[in-house]
């Protein structure tokens, strides 16, 4: 085994890391892969160590993805989700990570809808933290998921032109993806509807906003649609799905103005002839399923590079 | 009751434009003489030395919120009346949003009744309308005669504008001010901090400037049309302080306020200052912390934004410093940023945050008097306070300038400790606070136990 050099207890956020970081944890995903494809899929690696997934929002690729991820590394893995914890009977979230913390976990895995959530309890307990997204802040391991799933088919990210459609503002695959592409050296470029764009868009250095999906799309070699939230309680955002899939959905047509071998991809769940056609999420540019494939070897590297014992 | 002799501090007057080294004697609650080598008999009282010291009249906080009745875990009206005492307030009003709200001349009897154990005047300001719920206006008539000096809904704003016009006119026959907390609620949604380039970053729920700014143009052109005065709480954006400018040029009846920390913090705080025990993580880890101490309504600005605060204020076009003291329990805040409740403790740090403008020249110490003290006694209709005249209440404020001490939120008297201050080196302190002519705070020990000041 490599010596283990990630040197954060935590995975917190994209924004912070460095280049070396992102490569370490790629290049240990990269190592990982082969072991899904083994007939038996488990190595020892993280053999007693115990994994909490503790989920406030519904999810089913991240956290499966997760709880994979950690059995194939040996690792003893727990899923609660906000349902079924002590949430609903008023408990804070310090004192349940408190109360999970008493039972020694070495890892905590968390998904909450509010910004800053694993940030609050990553100070206070021994257990290593993992942010699975935080409200509209950061889902570190999806852009990590995407970035391996880039590098697979582009080799590498200098001068890489990488397009990002849709609600940019609440997306917080988006973020991390902002922060990660150009510290990468990709060159990103975002589109989205006026009212889901963030007011203040150069709070993101070497990320260009353009006026129209075409604009965007023109020459690009990655193209990464984002799910617009139809359950989203604020309908003033825009007029109507409809309007929504023919001003700024992905179709055959639009594709057409990207490079010939763009590849396209969608963090999921997608929105079928809203953000992205069928024809261009099944089609030959499509990676989606690369990049769940990839997800669970980014999970375990992640896992491994915090709980890891270096030998 | 005891004289009081001051011997020898720097008199401070805006009402009189004074400015000097002089004595100031004390009788009967009340400032009796003002003048050179005052002499008082050991028996009749005592003197005090002042010299380094600035004697102004009162500081009156016409921003508070003492959750009593209702919410005594957080504050009471005694423990908020101590945190005033030890910041150098001599008095507060303390706004409507109770458990049950301030809306009748019973809760204000009550809260006039708790305050007479208090150790500083306790103003009640009451609701503008019946729960807070912008349906019914409340019975100004019964509550002004209880003790009301000001009507306000502060924490929300009046939706309906043909409500608040009224309720200004009806206020504005029983000379009480209208003091309006400006928000748009559609436009404020469900924001936690100032939308800019940290909610971009972040992905926080961002309050546009313009949700303040709306409301008062609002409550601007209803004081221009009836000709009635409104106060603006707590004023936050440079887009606010022009729109005050303009009003007061054309001579509408507009007065505002502005807290310490929307002159001190901007909204990079919101990811840069952490808890005290935070710290040392953020910074070994190079992962932001967010500190909820840090989530007020208003939200913290841009940088500009202070600017322009600090201008208004050295300018007088925000005429008051007010704190907007909002205390709640530590449990309460140490939750998600989001879920965290809004408002800080800001009574005990008032002070030295005002001192800095100070240092830094954009008040004169004269104009700080003003800005904490006669300024609030005028809106307020204060007749005896606010001035250090013979013949006024013995309220005042004696500031050490130049005092160093380090806030320590577990010091307070406040019974809450959501400070964002907490471990900051300030300068300058309330030497003395001195109400109805008894000295109810001393910083210094000796002199508290000499004066015979409980402590508490």
């Amino acid at each position: 085994m490599k010596k283990r050099i990630f040197s954060r207890k935590d995975l917190l956020a994209i924004k912070g890391l460095h280049e070396d970081d992102l490569t370490l944890i790629l290049d240990t995903a990269e190592s990982f892969k082969e072991i899904s494809r083994r007939p038996i899929k488990k190595v020892p690696t993280l053999r007693g160590q115990t994994i909490i997934n503790l989920f406030y929002e519904p999810s089913t690729r991240t956290r499966s993805s997760f709880e994979i991820a950690a059995k194939r590394l040996s690792a003893d893995a727990i899923n609660i989700s906000a349902s079924t914890s002590s949430v609903v009977k008023g408990e804070t979230l310090l004192d349940t990570v408190k109360n999970l913390q008493a039972m020694a976990p070495d890892i905590i895995v968390i998904r909450h809808a509010c910004v800053g959530a694993p940030h609050l309890i990553a100070a206070r307990v021994d257990a290593r933290v993992v942010n699975a997204g935080d409200g509209a802040n950061e889902h570190p391991s999806q852009a990590l998921l995407d970035l391996l799933t880039i590098r697979e088919h582009k080799k590498n990210f200098a001068g890489l032109k990488v397009a990002i459609i849709g609600d940019i503002a609440h997306s917080r695959v988006a973020r991390s993806n902002m922060h990660a592409l150009p510290l990468l050296g990709a060159e990103v470029r975002v589109c989205s509807p006026p009212t889901m764009l963030p007011l203040r868009m150069d709070a993101f250095p070497g990320v260009r906003t353009c006026a129209s999906p075409e604009e965007a799309l023109e020459g690009v070699d990655v193209v990464m649609m984002l799910r617009i939230q139809l359950e989203r309680q604020d309908r003033t955002l825009f007029p109507s799905v409809n309007e929504y899939a023919r001003c700024y959905g992905l179709n055959v047509r639009r594709l057409a103005l990207a490079k010939k071998d763009a590849i396209v991809m969608h963090p999921g769940p997608m929105n079928r002839g809203v953000e992205i056609s069928s024809a261009v999420a099944d089609g030959k540019h499509s990676v989606i399923l690369d990049q769940v494939e990839n997800g669970v070897a980014v999970r375990m590297a992640i896992l491994y590079l915090l709980g890891g014992i270096a030998e | 009751m005891k004289r009081i002799l001051l011997q020898g501090g720097r008199v401070i007057d805006p009402g009189s434009n004074l400015d000097q080294t002089l004595d100031i004697l004390i009788a009967d609650g009340a400032i009796a003489e003002i003048g050179r080598d005052l002499q008082l008999d050991e028996s009749a009282g005592i003197s005090i030395q002042a010299e380094d010291w600035w004697i102004m009249p009162g500081a009156i906080d016409m921003h508070t919120h003492l959750r009593e009745p209702g919410q005594e875990y957080k504050e009471t009206i005694l423990t908020g009346a101590r945190a005033a005492a030890a910041g150098g307030f001599t008095s507060i009003a303390c706004m409507a949003n109770t458990r049950p709200v301030n809306d009748c001349a019973a809760v204000t009897r009550f809260i006039c009744e708790q305050a007479r154990q208090a150790p500083v005047n306790v103003f009640p300001i009451g609701s503008v309308t019946v729960g807070m719920k912008g349906k019914l206006m409340v019975e100004m008539e019964d509550m002004a005669a209880a003790g009301a000096v000001a009507f306000s809904e502060d924490g929300k704003t009046v939706e309906n504008t043909k409500l608040y016009r009224h309720a200004l006119e009806y206020a504005g026959s029983l000379n009480r001010p209208v003091i309006c907390h400006c928000q748009d609620n559609y436009l404020f949604a469900d924001g936690v901090v100032h939308e800019g380039e940290i909610s971009s970053m972040y992905g926080f729920p961002g309050i546009p400037p313009m949700a303040e700014e709306i409301d008062i143009a609002r409550c601007i052109l209803l004081a221009e049309f009836l000709d009635l005065p409104v106060h603006i709480a707590h004023v936050s954006t440079q887009g606010a302080v022009a729109l005050i400018a303009r009003a007061k040029e054309r001579g509408v009846r507009v007065t505002a306020e502005a807290t310490p920390h929307h002159f001190t913090l901007d909204h990079r705080a919101v990811a840069d200052l952490y808890y005290r025990e935070d710290l040392e993580y953020a910074v070994r880890r190079q992962y932001a912390c967010f500190n909820p101490n840090t989530k007020m309504s208003p939200p913290l600005r841009e940088p500009e934004d202070v600017a322009a605060i600090k201008e208004g204020l050295r300018t007088g076009v925000i005429d008051v410093i007010a704190t907007d003291h909002a205390p709640h329990e530590q449990t309460e805040k140490e939750v998600e940023y989001q879920y965290a409740p809004f408002g800080i403790v800001g009574l005990e740090t008032a002070l030295p945050l005002t001192l800095m403008l100070v240092r830094k020249g954009i008040l004169t110490p004269m104009e700080m008097a003003e800005r904490l003290s006669t300024a609030p006694a005028g809106i307020l209709g204060l007749a005896k306070k606010g001035g250090l005249e013979v013949g006024m209440d013995a309220d005042l404020t004696v500031v050490d300038p130049e005092c160093r001490w380090v806030i320590d939120k577990e010091a307070f008297q406040s019974r809450s400790r959501n400070t964002p201050f907490d471990g900051w080196r300030v300068q300058g302190k309330a030497a003395l606070t001195i109400v109805g002519g008894e000295v109810v705070h001393a910083a210094d020990e000796q002199l508290a136990s000499s004066l015979g000041i409980a402590a508490w």
